[in-house]
């Protein structure tokens, strides 16, 4: 579940917001002059990003404001929160962020230093530098 | 045909007025465990829904009446009697007890719309909206624990504030009173199952506990 900052509460439960699409869609400045093709491009076609995404949210069961994200809809990275109708804030995306939540300290249900051992195993030896022997049709 | 005797109350309606839970009295005292958790009912508090922007003047007006309102998330302001929780940036929910309605001879509804006068905003009796449980004794934060991703302990939410959350996917507003002692405030068609939800999670208290 995402953990929501909102403007006004703070960080709440992913349950108490509802989704409100992509955000900075503008009203068109002429209705009547669009024809059906354009005005079905304005209701229906909204970007389908793989990133980092602006979007607007609700926070319906809280303090029922709506404000802006933006999210990586990769890894649900929630990179920043601004208030409607201020303009998109620049977000310098860091660069590939390995964002798992894996520890690589010894294992948190061993207890001392009783982690399981590694180094005399037949399979340590090959724990060499990778960029010395790179796997077989590995790119850059 | 109504039976016109028991219509003596004031307006001829507060005798046979029924709170949203007031099916669940028993319940609520049978599944009360004294000394540990106890739930029960605070009917017909007298409600009303304030939205006016704080910052206007007719924002300071109704701050007079209410006894200040709140500037943030979780403030409660008021008097003794009166207190106004924060639901928005210009949204207050003022709760007062059921004597302060005007049709018991109160002024609460009548002073707040007087109040705000015709400047923007709202003023609305929503004393019918929602019913009150009271929630308290030592057991009372587990209870809640059981249903409320919020942080409940009392380093975060400490007596005197309250928030609108869910409570056992229920919308609430809730309120700390004191140290061990909670206010929850949900919808009126939401009564029964938040009150049999409540029942539900106090039972284990009932029994002696496990070490």
């Amino acid at each position: 579940m995402l953990l929501i900052s909102c403007p006004n509460c703070g960080p709440r439960d992913e349950t108490e917001f509802h989704y409100g699409g992509q955000a900075h869609v503008p009203y068109p400045e002429n209705p009547n002059a669009l024809n059906d093709k354009e005005w079905a491009q304005f209701l229906f076609y909204r970007d389908n990003t793989k990133g980092i995404f602006a979007e607007r949210w609700l926070h319906s069961t809280g303090c029922r404001q709506w404000f802006n994200m933006l999210r990586d809809t990769l890894t649900y990275d929630i990179q920043a929160i601004y208030p409607m109708g201020t303009p998109r804030p620049d977000v310098t995306v860091p660069a590939a962020a390995e964002s798992g939540t894996a520890s690589t300290a010894a294992d948190s249900t061993t207890t001392g230093d009783s982690a399981p051992s590694i180094s005399a195993s037949s399979i340590a030896p090959a724990a060499t530098p990778a960029s010395a022997t790179a796997p077989k049709g590995a790119t850059k | 045909m109504a039976n016109t005797a028991a219509l003596t109350g004031i307006n001829g309606l507060r005798d046979i007025r029924r709170s949203p839970a007031y099916h669940l009295t028993e319940a609520l005292a049978a599944g009360s465990v004294p000394g540990k958790v106890v739930l029960n009912e605070g009917p017909f508090q007298t409600m009303a829904g304030v939205r006016v922007d704080p910052r206007s003047e007719a924002g300071s007006r109704i701050a007079a009446v209410t006894g200040g309102l709140p500037a943030h998330c979780g403030e409660v302001t008021g008097t003794d009697s009166i207190s106004v929780l924060w639901l928005g940036p210009s949204e207050f929910m003022a709760v007062a007890p059921e004597a302060a309605h005007d049709s018991l001879g109160g002024n609460l509804i009548g002073s707040l719309m007087e109040a705000l006068g015709d400047a923007p905003g709202q003023v609305v009796d929503l004393s019918a909206n929602r019913t009150t449980f009271e929630l308290s004794g030592p057991r009372a934060r587990a209870v809640l624990e059981k249903g409320c991703a919020l942080d409940l302990h009392p380093r975060s939410f400490t007596p005197g504030t309250a928030l609108t959350t869910e409570v056992g996917n229920i919308p609430v507003v809730l309120q700390k009173t004191a140290e061990n002692s909670f206010r929850l405030f949900p919808r009126a068609s939401f009564a029964e199952f938040l009150g049999r939800w409540l029942l539900d999670a106090m039972r284990e208290y009932a029994s002696p506990e496990v070490p």
